[in-house]
């Protein structure tokens, strides 16, 4: 489904990677490892698009993701570092109002389930100032476990800032996206015990 | 098609909302026009002829320099907290979303203007026909300052003093809109007939809506690269 062929990108005027290869097919799980600055954001930034590859190519079922625009787009679920929540705004209607912008047609109940399996059911309703570190990132994360239909999941540090039972709720809707067929693209510094029908690995910075 | 126009509710949906748990932001823009237009009859003394015949300049330089207070939040806060982000990978033309963006930014900041104006026209002593050409003047104005400062605010995003460097490139590109809509009341004041400003108002405005969006998705995606 996904090939990456002689991928080489750049932070400025220092090469962070080059002639990077792989091929993921259909339930897929691909860790990406690597020390800080070894280019695992970088390299997520420019599978997703948002970042333009010095050399090499991307190709989408076949198709190169430049041609292919929103068609490619409408597969995405991407997740940064940065959550993508409004402050002003509760996570019920952080989510509610960014989930349709990417396809997502869940209606509200849907949306507030998610979120109170992702232990959030006691701060549905308070602004998003009002949560921690680790809340936000699970509002975050619901969001994109709410997108089942995305073929594939791009997810930088998903497990950072989790607590044990919301990495454990996080692993369960990943190992149900990947026995669906779906690809999933993380980065991460822990093991993380994730059954998949595919698994590979790639060491950054070396 | 059905899904690019959920997303365009949806956006301006979002920003409005956004605006009513941040009053504060809404109303600095007006009040600051407001006073900024209600100092010159007061600096300048009860002089009505005059205080008459400078009134459309002195309204059009204000209502420019309230939107350019708003501008540097157009895209700011969304660059800082990754929706502009997500905005961009959705697959939806970012075009399409960034004018709804701006609808939203013209809703929040132009039409405010447009509506007060003509309480303080009043001050200045303008008439029943002068004060409706000027409102008219501003409803077909504004939306090209939240047009053209889009680009701007887009081409700035995340430069440090990116303030300043915005009304540096914004400003020369909005004194079309000053002449054509200070001209226009200005005109209606002399009993010359505002129609052939107006025209060229609801001209650039067209030419505005089409461009601006697209350009201000291009800057976007190069600042966020």
């Amino acid at each position: 489904m996904l090939d990456v062929t002689g991928l080489e990108c750049a932070r400025g005027e220092r090469t962070l990677f080059r002639d990077l290869n792989f091929s993921l097919p259909a339930g897929t799980l691909f860790e990406l490892r690597g020390e800080n600055g070894s280019g695992k954001t970088t390299l997520l930034r420019a599978i997703c698009g948002l970042l333009s590859p010095i050399a090499g190519e991307i190709r989408w079922q076949g198709k190169n993701i430049k041609t292919l625009g929103d068609e490619y787009r409408a597969h995405l679920g991407y997740l940064g570092h940065l959550n993508g929540l409004k402050d002003e705004l509760s996570a019920l209607e952080n989510v509610a109002l960014t989930a349709p912008l990417s396809g997502i047609t869940a209606d509200p109940r849907a949306i507030e389930d998610m979120l109170r399996r992702f232990g959030l059911a006691r701060c549905l309703h308070l602004p998003c100032k009002a949560l921690s570190q680790g809340q936000k990132r699970r509002a975050a994360l619901a969001r994109i476990a709410l997108g089942t239909h995305h073929a594939l999941w791009l997810l930088d540090e998903p497990f950072a800032a989790l607590d044990a039972a919301a990495i454990t709720f996080l692993q369960s809707q990943i190992e149900r996206q990947l026995a669906n067929g779906g690809i999933v693209m993380l980065t991460t510094h822990q093991d993380v015990p994730i059954s998949a029908p595919h698994r590979q690995r790639i060491e950054l910075g070396i | 098609m059905n899904s690019a126009l959920t997303a365009f509710r949806y956006v301006i949906a979002r920003d409005l909302l956004l605006a009513m748990r941040r009053k504060a932001d809404v109303l600095t823009t007006l009040f600051f026009f407001v006073i900024a237009v209600s100092l010159f009859p007061l600096g300048i003394g009860p002089d009505t002829e005059l205080l008459r015949k400078i009134a459309p300049g002195i309204v059009w330089v204000a209502a420019l320099l309230a939107a350019m207070l708003s501008l540097g939040r157009m895209f700011a806060d969304d660059h800082r907290d990754g929706t502009l982000e997500q905005m961009m990978l959705a697959p939806q033309p970012l075009g399409l979303m960034v004018g709804a963006k701006i609808i939203a930014h013209w809703l929040l900041s132009g039409l405010p203007l447009v509506l007060i104006a003509p309480l303080l026209g009043l001050q200045f002593g303008l008439g029943g026909d002068a004060l409706l050409i000027l409102v008219a003047s501003l409803l077909l104005g504004t939306p090209v300052l939240s047009l053209i400062g889009a680009i701007g605010a887009a081409l700035t995003l995340g430069v440090r003093g990116g303030g300043v460097l915005v009304s540096l490139l914004v400003l020369p590109l909005f004194i079309p809109v000053l002449i054509f809509g200070a001209g226009a009341v200005e005109a209606s004041v002399t009993g010359l007939g505002p129609a052939a400003h107006l025209s060229l108002l609801g001209a650039i405005l067209l030419v505005a809506l089409f461009f601006a969006p697209w350009a201000t998705a291009l800057a976007l995606r190069i600042a966020v690269e």
